[in-house]
Order: C-alpha cells, then structure tokens, then sequence
C-alpha cells in the first residue's frame, strides 16, 4: 500500500475535508439554482441566441439622430432635475424629523434619564424615518404613479420620501455622535434648542451633513433613472420604451450616456464635497 | 494660540456672505441656480397631490390597503416569491462574488514590478458593470433569458460583481505585500502566491463586502420583479396593476419581512465571524 502513495509534496492532508465541503456547499446551493430557474443553456439555446444576438448588433452603431439625441438630453436634464427637486423635498421632511430625533437636543436628558413622553416621542419618530427608508422608492413610486398618474411627479415623491427617511435617520446619527459639551452648555444655560442646535451642534457637524447630503444626491440621480422604469419620467422611461421595441441603437446611445452621467455626478459630488467640507 | 485682542482693536465685521473669491460661495450658488431650474423645468402638479381632495384620495388609496388578504393559498403564493427572491439574491451575490473576484485580479496590480496590462481595461469593465443599476440590467437581460426569476439572478450578479470586484482590487492592492514577495522570491508562480499569501490576508475583508453586498442585493431583488424579473417584485406590480390593494399589502408585508430577517441573518454572521 504504501509504495503506492504519491510524492509528500503532491499529497494534500486536508483531501477529505475538502471534499466533503464542497459536498455540502453544493447540496446547500442545489435549492437557489431550482427557485431561480438558473438553466443558463437557455441563453444559448439558438432560438434566444438569435434574438438577443440580433438584439446586440443593433447597439451598433448607436442611434444618432439630431432629434434623437435632443430627446436624450431633455430627458436627461429631467433625471437630474427629478433627483434634484427630490433631495430638496427630502430635506423638508428630514431635517425636523432629525431635530425631533437628535438625543442631545432633549432638555429632559440634562438631568440624568429622559422624560417619557420625549422618550416615546423621539422613538416614534425614529420608526416613521425607518417606515419610509425601508419602503424601496420604487414602490413608492408605483404607488404615487397611481395617486398622481404619469410623469415626474411621483418620481419626486418617491425620491423625497425614501431620501427623507435615510437623510433624517443619518442626520440624526452624525449630530449624535459629535461633541455634545458645547450643546449641553448652550442648553443648561437657558438657550432653546433651536438655538442650541445653530450655534452648538450645527457648526461642528456641517461639513459631515453637506458631504452626505451631496453624496445622497448622487445616489439620487442613480435612482431617478430607475423609477422611470415604472413611469416617473427621465431616462429611464425612454429606456423601458426602446427596449420593448428592441431598439438597440437607442439603447446603445442611453446606456452611453447614463454611464456617463454617473460618471459626471461621482466627479461633481466628489468635487463640491471637496470644496464644501 | 492667538493673542488677546487688544481692547482698543477695530470690531471686525464678519466675511461677506458673497466674496467673488470664495469658491464654496460659486458652488452654493451653482446649487441654488440647479435647485431653481428643476422645480422650475418639472411640471410638477403641485395642485394633484397638495389639494385636499388629493388628499383624500390618498387616504382612501391607503385604506384600501386594509385589511391585508390572508387566504392560505395567497399566503403560499406570497412565500414561493420569498422564498424566489431570496434565492435570486443569494445566488446572485455567490455568482458576483465569484466574476468579481475574476475580474479583481487582472484590475489589480499584484506587486511593484507588475505590469499589469489588463489593469486599465479591467477597470474600465468594472465601472461599466457598476456603472449600469440592476434593475436596467434585468430589463436588458429579459431579452436574452425571457420572463423570470434567472433573468433577475443574472442581473443582480452583473451589478454587484461591477460593485464588488472593485472593492476587491481595491483589497488586494491594499494587502501587506510581504507575504507575496516571501514566495514570489522562491519562484513560486502566481496563482499560488496569490492562493497562499494574498487570499488569506484579505479574505475577511472579502467576506465582509460580500455580506455587505448581500443586504443590499435583497433589497434589490425585491424590487427587481416589477420589469418581470420574478420574485415578490413581479407579484407587487401584478396586484397593483390589478388594483387589488389587500393583496399588493400582503406582498409589500412580505417585503419587509424578508428585507428584516436577512439584515438580522447578515447581522449575526458577521458576529460570529469577528468572533
């Protein structure tokens, strides 16, 4: 037996070990292949093959035409315009919940634990901000698009309620987590908490609250195309269209210029961030 | 330390809140103009969903959700799309997780003498993955795979690999480079120095972006369905386009759900492995 034993340096110790786990692991992933109906030989089967090979020829060479490329930049502009008036609306709903929520700005925490009814009030306040971030906005488009019908209205909804929801939870984070002293002091010595805030939390914790902000608004103009998908306006809605009319050309010429404009937001944020921090 | 103002010192004024010099002042007013011209060039029906009958449209809207329908064969339909995408968003994290790492070692620069020829077209394909949100990349790949939860699976893998393969070069790069020279000096080849020298120190952190990914993904995968890319996605938009509201309430509950018990599962793994 034993001169039939590989060189030492070709045996690996650890065989059986492995062995098994790779066992298991594919036992474990069998059900996730099932569920998703992962057959990936259906991309080659040569009926899709031919579609999505036709499909992909016609990307090239990307639609050019003076009113085409007139209709993307006007759409184009709306996504950003549809990001843009969302982040605003969001801030009307985020800074007061922030405010309600902040911890340092309770008068009744000066004097060891908070009262309840601030308690209850701030933990209240806490789920709605939760509610409203842990509605994806593409739900809540799809229901303002019934409310409101078509266009960019309830794109901005969408945007403003669940930006609303991460802004507020994460404002309130950042002004918790800064040097509470100066506030506290303000507080203790008879200054509103309106005050407390401008002239103790707000000045050490600017630049960290307009950098997030910015950073939002750039996720902001990722997710405004998205909801065009469900008919709230922008890029988006344009690129639901050609795709159903397996319009590759026009496909090709908005991915392009998608690609680009997240490009263009992640360098201006990147940039405004720099300069306003 | 400054010294003590003098008591006969000119009260100063405070900075001009416009200076032509201050270049946070052009980008502040770079944003108003931007914030104007979108309210302005948006038609927003301000009136439609400011108006008391909007309103109480909204309210009836909403109540309609009530109550959610419970029938058992709805409830077995709404736990088969769970249970779809919350295999569309494991297996779709496993396959990125993996072309991620595929990707991330051509893009990554393995040591100082490294040429690395592919690192710039690696890249570039990475930032287009990125680049692209998921939910356009079911909508393309419905051509090629058809109606269905694969189609979401396949998407969702393309997005987070773009995603992840960057944060695994970044990784990679990042990693003490000791270990590697140690080997690569004995004239061990690359892919084992990589396997025994590189892997193991960043590991961890792969697994952590991984998890990471994961969060993000079933949310993502919730919502992937509303192009037809299956899961409770494509329930939603199916009930809601019929107007049944008790069971778009049940689906959306389900949502939740979902949404909370894999940040609560992701949230224990990784206890365990810091542990």
């Amino acid at each position: 037996m034993d001169a039939a034993l590989p060189h030492p340096a070709l045996r690996d110790p650890a065989w059986r070990g492995r062995v098994v786990l790779m066992l298991t692991v594919a036992v474990l992933l069998w059900p996730l292949f099932v569920a998703t109906e992962f057959k990936p030989w259906t991309l080659l089967a040569p009926e899709s093959l031919r579609v999505s090979a036709g499909f992909l020829a016609s990307f090239f060479p990307p639609a050019h035409g003076g009113d085409f490329l007139l209709l993307v930049a006007r759409e184009t502009w709306r996504t950003v315009a549809i990001a843009t008036a969302g982040i605003v609306l969001a801030l009307f709903v985020a800074v007061p919940m922030a405010l309600l929520v902040t911890r340092t700005l309770s008068v009744s925490a000066l004097s060891g634990r908070m009262a309840r009814g601030p308690f209850w009030l701030r933990q209240g306040v806490r789920w709605l901000l939760v509610l409203l971030r842990s509605v994806p906005e593409l739900v809540w488009a799809l229901v303002f698009v019934r409310v409101v019908g078509l266009g960019a209205t309830p794109g901005v909804l969408a945007i403003a309620l669940t930006y609303g929801g991460m802004l507020g939870k994460v404002y309130a984070e950042i002004l918790e987590s800064g040097e509470a002293a100066p506030t506290t002091a303000l507080l203790r010595n008879g200054s509103s908490r309106l005050q407390a805030f401008c002239y103790g939390l707000l000045p050490q914790n600017a630049a960290e609250l307009t950098s997030y902000t910015v950073y939002r608004w750039e996720c902001a103009i990722r997710s405004s195309v998205v909801l065009g998908f469900v008919g709230a306006g922008g890029l988006g809605q344009q690129m639901d269209n050609s795709v159903k009319m397996f319009a590759g050309g026009e496909v090709a010429t908005m991915l392009i210029v998608f690609i680009a404009l997240v490009a263009l937001a992640d360098r201006v944020s990147a940039g405004l961030r720099r300069a306003l921090a | 330390m400054r010294a003590r103002d003098a008591a006969n010192q000119t009260y100063r004024l405070p900075p001009r809140i416009f200076d032509a010099r201050c270049r946070a002042c052009w980008y502040a007013l770079g944003i108003v103009v931007l914030i104007v011209a979108s309210f302005w060039s948006l038609d927003l029906q301000w009136a439609q969903f400011l108006s008391l009958q909007a309103l109480a449209s909204m309210a009836r809207f909403v109540a309609e959700f009530f109550p959610p329908e419970t029938s058992a064969p709805f409830l077995a339909k709404v736990g088969q799309g769970m249970v779809e995408t919350f295999a569309m968003s494991l297996l779709g994290t496993l396959l990125a997780a993996v072309l991620g790492i595929v990707l991330a070692l051509p893009a990554s620069r393995m040591h100082e003498g490294d040429p690395a020829r592919l690192r710039g077209a690696a890249r570039l394909l990475l930032n287009a993955l990125r680049a692209i949100p998921e939910l356009v990349w079911a909508a393309l790949l419905l051509v090629a795979a058809g109606l269905g939860p694969f189609a979401g699976t396949l998407a969702l893998a393309l997005h987070t690999s773009g995603v992840l393969g960057r944060l695994f070069a970044e990784a990679i790069e990042n990693a003490p480079r000791e270990p590697a020279a140690a080997l690569r000096v004995q004239g061990i080849d690359a892919p084992r120095v990589f396997l025994y020298a590189t892997l193991p120190q960043v590991l961890p952190q792969l697994m952590s972006y991984t998890l990471y990914r994961w969060e993000n993904n079933i949310r993502a995968a919730t919502i992937l369905g509303v192009v037809g890319a299956g899961g409770l996605g494509q329930l939603l938009a199916f009930h809601m386009g019929l107007f049944q509201m008790n069971k778009t309430a049940t689906v959306l509950a389900a949502m939740l759900l979902l949404v909370a018990l894999v940040d609560a599962a992701s949230f224990g793994l990784r206890r365990w492995m810091t542990r």
